[in-house]
């Protein structure tokens, strides 16, 4: 591949230079961040690969990359920022952009690196990713060259369809011990059954060899018996990995898609933290750090406008992050934290609560480090904080064609809230059933919360999953606030509800 | 930096009219054209491209969506407003937001008439036009061929030039082999030049005709708008010259722009006669048959105002018009008050055995339009 490293210029590369010496003096900490000068179709590019300069050929990319062009060229968005979560991080400068524009983009960039570097959720993700990739690109063209360019396409197709099948927190958990093949215990559990006989005729009628020959079926019966898994999983790309009739290039394919898609969950997961994280050091150094000029301040003001700005039909996590780590700051620097703090009913009381503690500073390094959407929500959204960023909740009212405010009840609202990042907005799916039916089907069970899946893509998903497993699949779900299955084995649907029969077994 | 990106817009752009092939004859009558029709403007010109609206291809996955709302339909914002008020439409530049590009939105595609006729031709099986009259008129063509010593800048042959140089030097005894540096001076500067040739060309001229009495209403021309484009666009593929007119007739006929074509109001009786004399009038004036290859469509609810003007049609059509044209094709759209006789007429008259040029097709709805350009388009005349 042909990539020219442009260089910053001297003045940019001073400014660079002036910024992360800034932002090692307050206190944050990053990889080694190399700076690149590109145009607009090379961002684009950039973008639609996620950032890294060389992934797997699939259309996919060319679909990204074509939308981001188009959005350029009728001038509806310009992409500010893209970094990468590598040793030493990447980062890209578009070569338009004026030069308080390419400061803001440095500083949130230093923000993000650092983030990358200290959060805990980043922690297990691969540094060397840039070469892991190109690595990754480079297997699945060499498949390519063997088996053929359509082959592989439907194959990653089908891959993609269910990349969010992943368990996110399996990187921190420790791999439960690999079940030990032989069944000791059962020796004593299962005796085969005996002829009563009086014990001098015993030898006779239950002669040795039988009962042995018995003894084995039993102990065969109680394997095929034996779940598969274990216990439910939420990793079904591994599971497939592991179990499904798949072909050596297929499996190397699978497993990269499985590494991608564990790669890029942090950031999902992460997506209002690490980007309040970014913004707020943005704005920290652009006004205090490292000050933009007087002539500056006007334009920086209007672009950090633009980023936070409160969008009145979703969270705009740039600014709930933002406005969430300053709410945070300053209550553990006036402290307003603890037990007596937490106790007051009267929000006047938690208002009036002022000891200056000066703590705000730690406490937001606290966050960056430990925290991820969920937790950092949770922890940090409460009722004033709710109340005074006018947060509601709204539903599409079909009679009158538009969104409507449903409320602004603060458990509701934080519930829905939560609701919308947990598992990084995907229904939660497990594999119950590897050997369903005890006929080799796959059996998955979506955590009902609440949500509904969408039938129709679900059913496609279905048949790609099914193009994997090579045996019928399954899916129970809810309808219609109703418990269903759905089947597809191969060449037909079939919705099944299941109320009674699946809570039973 | 990124050339690895062409390979996968490609492969991506493959599936888009992969899938556009799929859905033509969808497409084809689906009506999302005609907002663009200008687009054929005079057969040059005009962009030569239209935006084909595509649904938004994306791999199937379990995601949250109840399937009875409409997607993203509750959630959490922020700003003002009481409860039970309608959530403010977001603000036109919602989408700068900083970062992340929210597209919801439906793809488009834009794809180019020829590709366009292209399909049109496999996915209907049409023949080729057969280009009947290479006639007087010549096309004017530039082609690059020769070497000048004069000229403008952006037209510079570098490596002229430069043996030029090299054959100047070496004559004047300048050229060191130790230090071959070759400079050219103004008498060494060489220029692309062309000529310009002249080829017959095939041209074709497409005359529209249409009924525009009372019974033609919206419904109707929606229909000859769609089947004219398609027309319009097939056509234009096979000739490199393609000019159009249009007649509407009432009870008289006259010569009309295009958007007038399309856009006039209905009214008045009916007499085709008109408009076949109007056709024949202007096939005099401006398309000597030996050079034109003629197309003439005429759209009607075939509700003629009496059975005598249609005789003086059928006349027309015979000595005047049939001799002239490669192709006459009827296209018959259904009215409430239509008898549709015209047709019946039409068919009586010149029995598709022996008289090849002209087609007869019924429109009644939007469906029968693909059918219809296959009987127009299907003898590849």
């Amino acid at each position: 591949m042909r990539r020219t490293y442009q260089s910053l210029s001297p003045e940019l590369g001073k400014l660079a230079y002036e910024l992360s010496e800034a932002a090692k003096q307050a206190g944050l900490d990053f990889f080694d961040t190399v700076f690149e000068l590109v145009n607009h179709q090379e961002l684009n590019a950039a973008a639609a690969y996620g950032g890294f300069p060389n992934r797997y050929p699939h259309w996919r990319w060319g679909m990204n990359y074509d939308r981001l062009a188009k959005t350029y060229r009728y001038g509806l968005s310009t992409i500010y920022e893209l970094v990468i979560n590598t040793d030493p991080a990447y980062a890209y400068l578009l070569d338009s952009n004026p030069l308080v524009l390419q400061k803001t983009v440095m500083a949130h960039v230093y923000g993000h690196v650092d983030f990358f570097k200290n959060n805990y959720w980043f922690s297990q993700t691969n540094r060397k990713m840039l070469d892991q990739m190109a690595n990754n690109a480079t297997t699945v063209r060499n498949i390519i060259e063997e088996v053929g360019q359509d082959q592989v396409e439907i194959f990653i197709d089908q891959c993609l369809s269910v990349d969010n099948l992943i368990d996110i927190h399996a990187p921190f958990k420790t791999p439960r011990p690999a079940a030990t093949a032989e069944p000791v215990p059962q020796d004593q559990v299962l005796r085969p059954q005996k002829i009563k006989a009086k014990k001098y005729m015993d030898g006779y009628v239950n002669p040795v060899d039988l009962l042995e020959v018995q003894r084995q079926q039993q102990l065969e019966e109680a394997a095929k018996k034996k779940r598969l898994p274990e216990q439910p999983q939420r990793d079904v790309l591994q599971f497939m990995i592991d179990h499904a009739p798949l072909t050596e290039w297929q499996i190397r394919i699978l497993q990269i898609i499985r590494d991608e898609a564990y790669y890029f969950a942090p950031q999902m997961q992460t997506k209002i933290l690490n980007e309040g994280w970014a913004s707020y050091w943005h704005a920290k150094m652009m006004t205090d750090l490292h000050p933009c000029d007087s002539a500056e301040i006007v334009d920086f003001c209007d672009l950090h406008s633009g980023v936070v700005a409160q969008h009145p039909h979703q969270v705009n996590p740039y600014r709930l992050g933002i406005e969430l780590l300053r709410y945070a700051k300053q209550r553990w620097d006036e402290g307003k934290f603890g037990h007596e703090y937490v106790s007051y009913d009267d929000p006047k009381m938690r208002r009036e609560h002022k000891v200056f503690t000066g703590r705000g500073d730690e406490k937001i390094f606290e966050i960056r480090q430990w925290h991820n959407d969920v937790t950092f929500v949770d922890e940090f959204l409460d009722e004033d904080f709710c109340h005074e960023h006018k947060m509601f909740l709204y539903q599409y009212d079909p009679s009158r064609q538009q969104n409507v405010i449903t409320s602004r009840h603060f458990q509701t609202v934080k519930k829905e809230l939560l609701d919308s990042i947990t598992n990084l907005g995907q229904p939660i799916i497990e594999l119950v059933d590897g050997n369903y039916k005890n006929r080799g089907e796959m059996l998955l069970e979506h955590r009902y919360t609440g949500k509904e899946l969408k039938a129709e893509q679900s059913k496609q998903t279905l048949q790609a999953l099914y193009r994997l497993w090579s045996r019928p699949v399954h899916i129970s779900t809810y309808q219609h606030n109703k418990p269903v299955t759905w089947s597809f084995d191969g060449s037909d649907y079939e919705q099944v509800d299941t109320g009674a029969e699946r809570r039973a077994s | 930096m990124y050339t690895k990106m062409d390979s996968d817009y490609n492969r991506f752009k493959k599936i888009v009219k992969g899938w556009l092939r799929k859905e033509l004859k969808n497409f084809i009558v689906s009506g999302d054209i005609t907002t663009q029709l200008p687009t054929h403007k005079g057969g040059s010109g005009g962009a030569k491209t239209i935006t084909v609206p595509l649904p938004r291809i994306e791999l199937p996955q379990f995601v949250y969506g109840s399937t009875a709302e409409q997607s993203g339909s509750s959630g959490v914002g922020q700003g003002d407003g009481d409860v039970g008020e309608a959530v403010p439409a977001a603000p036109a530049d919602e989408a700068q937001q900083a970062g992340d590009v929210s597209a919801q939105h439906g793809y488009e595609d834009e794809v180019s008439l020829d590709t366009l006729a292209q399909m049109l031709g496999e996915e209907l099986a049409l023949p080729r036009i057969e280009n009947k009259r290479e006639g007087s008129l010549q096309q004017k063509r530039r082609r690059f061929s020769g070497v000048v010593n004069q000229g403008p800048e952006s037209l510079h042959h570098f490596r002229c030039t430069y043996r030029a140089a090299l054959k100047r030097s070496l004559a004047a005894g300048e050229y060191d082999l130790n230090n071959p540096v070759i400079i050219p001076i103004k008498d060494d500067r060489r220029y692309r030049s062309h000529d310009t040739i002249s080829a017959p060309q095939g041209s074709a001229a497409i005359i529209y005709m249409m009924d525009v009495s009372g019974s033609m209403g919206a419904t109707q021309k929606e229909l000859v708008r769609l089947t004219s484009f398609w027309l319009d666009t097939w056509i234009m593929h096979a000739y490199q010259g393609v000019e159009r007119r249009f007649i509407v007739h009432d009870a008289t006929a006259q010569v009309v722009a295009e958007d007038v074509f399309y856009r006039i109001r209905e009214s008045g009786g009916t007499l085709i006669s008109s408009a076949y004399k109007q056709a024949a009038a202007l096939i005099a004036r401006e398309f000597d048959p030996q050079d034109w290859n003629i197309y003439l469509f005429h759209f009607s609810d075939g509700d003629n105002w009496s059975q005598s003007d249609t005789q003086i049609c059928l006349q027309l059509l015979e000595d005047e018009l049939l001799p002239a044209v490669n192709l006459f094709g009827y296209g018959q759209t259904e009215s409430r008050y239509g008898s549709g006789q015209f047709l019946k007429d039409l068919r009586q008259r010149f029995d598709s055995e022996t008289e090849d040029k002209v087609i007869t097709s019924q429109i009644a709805e939007r469906a029968q339009i693909v059918d219809t350009l296959k009987t127009f388009l299907g003898k590849g005349r």
